[in-house]
Parts: C-alpha cells; structure tokens; sequence
C-alpha cells in the first residue's frame, strides 16, 4: 500500500531532514509513528501528500510512482488519501455538516450525494446530533472528530493523521483515537503520528521511530515506558 | 447530473457568493475598468464620427472642367472616356450649356437682377465635365491628363479644383489619425492599469481567503475549481463595469443631444455620433461586456497562477 525505499529529504546541503527512510505498510494496517519534535516525522507525511517532494529515493502510495506524478495528478492524489491535522483545519464559518460537505463538494458530489453521505460519516464520528453545530461551538476533540469525517467522507484507502491528539486533553484525545481505530477496523490504512506514549502503549500496534531523520526502530506491539 | 457539470455550476455559484463578500474590495476595480471600457468606447465612436466627416467632405469633393462652345460631341466623348480610364475617377456627369443655365438660375433664383441680366444675353455659360475623385488627394493623374495640349485646346477655362476642401479633409484625416493613435494610448494604458488593480484585488481576496484555499487544496480540489470562483468573480466585474460605461455613453450623448441642438459642432457630428451609438447598442454593449470579461479573467488567471503552483521542486 505505502512503500517508502531510501528516501532522502533535504532542504539545504546542511540540513537533513530525512536520510534514506524505508518502511513498508500493509493495506489496512494501523501504524504509529513517533518520535521528537524536528524528527522528520511531519516532513514523512508530507511528503506523502506530495505538500514536498523527496530528494531522492522512491515513493509508492497505491500503486502511484510520486517520480511519475504530473502537477494535474496531485490534486487526484490527495483525494485518495485523507488527512487529518493537529490544528484541525476546519472552516470557521461553515457548520458542521457544511465542513464535513466541502470534501464532497469539491470533488463534485450532487447535492443529493451529500445529504445522503454526510450524516452517515458523522454518525462514525459521533457527532450526528451536532451537524448544525458551528467550530466555534465545539470542544477540540469534537473539532478534530469533524476534521476526520471530512478526511474519511470520500472513503480513501489511506488516513494520515497528523498529531491529532496533540491539542487535546487525555479524554478527548482517546475519542478521536478509538474513532481511528474504528476506521481502521473499516478496512482504512491508517498513518499516526503522535508524541502520547500513553496512547501509543494503549493502542499495541506497530510502531516506527523516527530520529534524526531515520528510522530508528519498526517494532510489532510496541510498548514504551514513560 | 455529471460530476464535472456540478462542479461548474458550483465554480459559478461560488463566484457569485465572493463577489458579494468582496464587493468593497471591488469598487476600485470596476471603477478603472469602467475608465477603461469608456475610453474604448469614446475612441470607437469618435473615430467612425470622424470617418463619417471625412466621407462626407470627399463625396462633395469634384473637379470641374469647362469646355468650349465649339467642342464636337466626338471630341467630348473621347475626353470623358479618357478620363473614365484614369484609376481615381470615381464618377463623371456631363453638364450641357442649357442644363448650367437652369442651375445658374436655380442657384441665384432670388437674385432678380441678374436673372434678367442673364435672359437678356445668350447663354454665357460653358457646357462642363464634372470629376468625382475616389481619392482626392490623388488628383495629380486627372490634372496632368488635364494639362495635355490636345485636351486644354477643348477647355473655356482653367479646371477647378475644390483645393480649400482638400485641405480641411487633410486636418480631419490628421485629426482622425491622432484621435485613433491617441485612443488606442489610452486603451493600452488604462488596460494596463485595471489589470494591475484587478490583479491586486485578487490577490487580496486570495490572502483572506488564504486558510480555506489551502484547506481546498489539501482536500484535491482541482487547480480550476479554486481558480475558477476568482475568475468568475473578475467577468463580473467586467459586466457590471461595461454596463455602467454604455449607461455612461448613453446618458451623455442625452444631455449633448439636448444641450447642442445644431447637429453639428465643428468637426464632431455628435447627431451622427449618437445615430451610431443608438443604432448599435447591443452589439457596442455586447463588445464593451466581451472586452470586461476578457480583462478581468486574464488578471485572475495570472494572479491565481504563481498561488496555485505546487511544490515540485526537489
């Protein structure tokens, strides 16, 4: 499904902030990848959205050779792979429903579609009594739940979700992370980061460590100590 | 419905909903385009007026060559076919001696005196050839055919030449030249100039709208459905902007039309002017429209154009 082989990413000769990464993630597998600030762990998922491209090395992602990715083709990427932020990225004046609607309506979804395909990803979420409900109204894990939904409403075979619990108390954060355990159980690839050790010790799934721009460790299972 | 046809009809919609969020930031744009759409249409009007005059004054434009009583009517028609063979002469009337009477009476018919002075003798007046040119600043060819021995042996008198209407058709030709050069100036100009500020208004818009842009993108939207909306929102501008020019146009010509009751003023035909305006209303509408859009999609596509490049670079 992703295959990463060597892949270096630098932004000037001195700075490095990925050296010949190679990982491989099964279809439907759930992976967690840690690691401290400045690691190259969002420079990872980047790159696998194609916000930046690799220095060198190869990257597939479903079958997609990015060397072989046109500019035209990018946006049709990024609609096979959802993605969800720390910073949520939601549309402050659409409601809900509206944010949730948008990933479908840029794609050209009939109005029809929506109605019909909205409440039922906002019901996965748990939010399906909020849908009218603005940002503004919403704790952050609701936020992020919204700002997952949309990743998901299109159905895309890959979830990257960037450090989604970064701004979120304990409680809420294990909301958005049982909704993406859910997901997954739906047969979704799913990329997290996170820096939760709590999280990742609860969750027993792979885990992949990135330092200094390499992977350090890719173990089954993984626990941590705190 | 086909996917690809809702999305225009939402790249529409949403034009529509940002020019209406936008609508301040617009007024700058549509009041130079509006500047600019009005020179367009003065330098078109202006320039047919102009023509129009000069039309007018060439059309009047002749030569007249007398001949003498004793001219056979071989050696007459010899000389108009002749003179029919030359490249400028456009038409040619034969005036007999008793038809330049009728004229001369006709002419002076409230001039007693000398009509009875005219009766009393036998008819004084030359029989006559008169030249209309297609050119009449290419007269050389019909005078120095004119000039010809043979020929000037035919000829009562030295040709006329309407030389003083040559020279004011030469001023209006100049002017009409300037006016046209001039015109296009300030079309270039100002052109120039609503592109800028549309271009800037655009940019600004990008720049408030800079998180849901970026979201659109994260989430695939197309190059044109987050290009589109902005293009749709700069033809607006050029709608709205062409309409306020030809209502513009339309009112002045209103007021000139009542205030300058003479139809003409000096060189300006403003009748005929307005003659022209009204009689293409929609197509100088329809023009002036094509013209708005054109301008305000180019600054959009080029302002959008560097915002929406991706990062390919490796």
């Amino acid at each position: 499904m992703i295959l990463l082989d060597r892949v270096t990413k630098t932004y000037n000769k001195t700075s490095v902030a990925l050296d010949r990464v190679s990982l491989h993630v099964e279809p439907k597998e759930f992976v967690i990848i840690i690691g401290k600030s400045g690691a190259g762990k969002s420079t990872l998922l980047k790159l696998l959205t194609r916000e930046e491209r690799q220095t060198s090395g190869k990257i597939v992602v479903g079958g997609l050779d990015y060397d072989k990715l046109k500019d035209r083709e990018i946006p049709l990427l990024r609609r096979k792979i959802g993605v969800v932020f720390q910073d949520f990225k939601l549309l402050p004046n659409k409601n809900v429903f509206e944010n949730v609607a948008f990933a479908l309506e840029i794609v050209g979804y009939g109005n029809r579609e929506i109605q019909h395909t909205v409440p039922r990803v906002l019901d996965i979420v748990g939010l399906k009594d909020k849908a009218k409900r603005m940002p503004m109204e919403l704790s952050g894990g609701e936020r992020q739940r919204v700002a997952i939904a949309r990743a998901i409403v299109r159905q895309p075979k890959i979830l990257i979700a960037d450090e989604p619990t970064g701004n979120l108390d304990p409680k809420h954060a294990w909301d958005v992370i049982k909704v993406l355990e859910k997901i997954n159980r739906y047969g979704t690839t799913v990329l997290l980061t996170t820096h939760n050790i709590e999280i990742v010790n609860k969750l027993k799934r792979r885990v992949i460590t990135i330092d200094g721009g390499k992977v350090a460790s890719d173990r089954a299972n993984a626990e941590y100590k705190r | 419905m086909n996917h690809k046809v809702i999305t225009f009809f939402r790249i529409i919609k949403t034009g529509l909903q940002n020019f209406i969020r936008n609508a301040t930031l617009a007024i700058a744009a549509i009041a130079v385009m509006v500047i600019t759409l009005t020179i367009v249409l003065f330098s078109l009007i202006a320039n047919a007026t102009f023509a129009n005059t000069v039309q007018q004054i060439t059309d009047r434009i002749d030569v007249s060559v007398y001949l003498i009583d004793t001219v056979t009517v071989q050696q007459r028609d010899t000389l108009m076919n002749d003179l029919k063979g030359l490249g400028n002469v456009k038409s040619l009337e034969f005036v007999s001696k008793d038809q330049a009477l009728e004229l001369y009476k006709e002419q002076n018919k409230n001039n007693v005196d000398l009509l009875l002075a005219i009766s009393q003798t036998d008819n004084p007046l030359p029989a006559s050839v008169q030249i209309k040119p297609w050119d009449p600043n290419k007269i050389q060819e019909i005078k120095d055919y004119l000039e010809k021995e043979e020929i000037k042996k035919l000829q009562s008198d030295e040709p006329s030449y309407s030389g003083d209407r040559k020279e004011a058709i030469d001023k209006i030709s100049a002017a009409t030249k300037f006016f046209r050069q001039a015109g296009l100036v300030g079309v270039a100009v100002f052109a120039f100039v609503s592109m800028l500020i549309i271009f800037n208004t655009i940019r600004m818009a990008i720049f408030n709208r800079r998180d849901e842009l970026t979201i659109m993108r994260l989430l695939g939207a197309s190059n044109w459905y987050i290009r589109g909306p902005f293009v749709v929102e700069t033809m607006i501008y050029g709608i709205i902007s062409a309409a306020v020019s030809v209502a513009l146009c339309n009112s002045l010509f209103v007021i000139s039309a009542s205030a300058f009751d003479a139809s003409s003023l000096g060189l300006l035909d403003i009748q005929f002017a307005n003659q022209y305006f009204a009689d293409r209303f929609w197509n100088i509408l329809g023009a002036q429209m094509g013209i708005g859009m054109l301008i305000g999609a180019a600054s959009a596509t080029i302002a959008t154009r560097r915002y929406l490049k991706f990062k390919t670079t490796k």
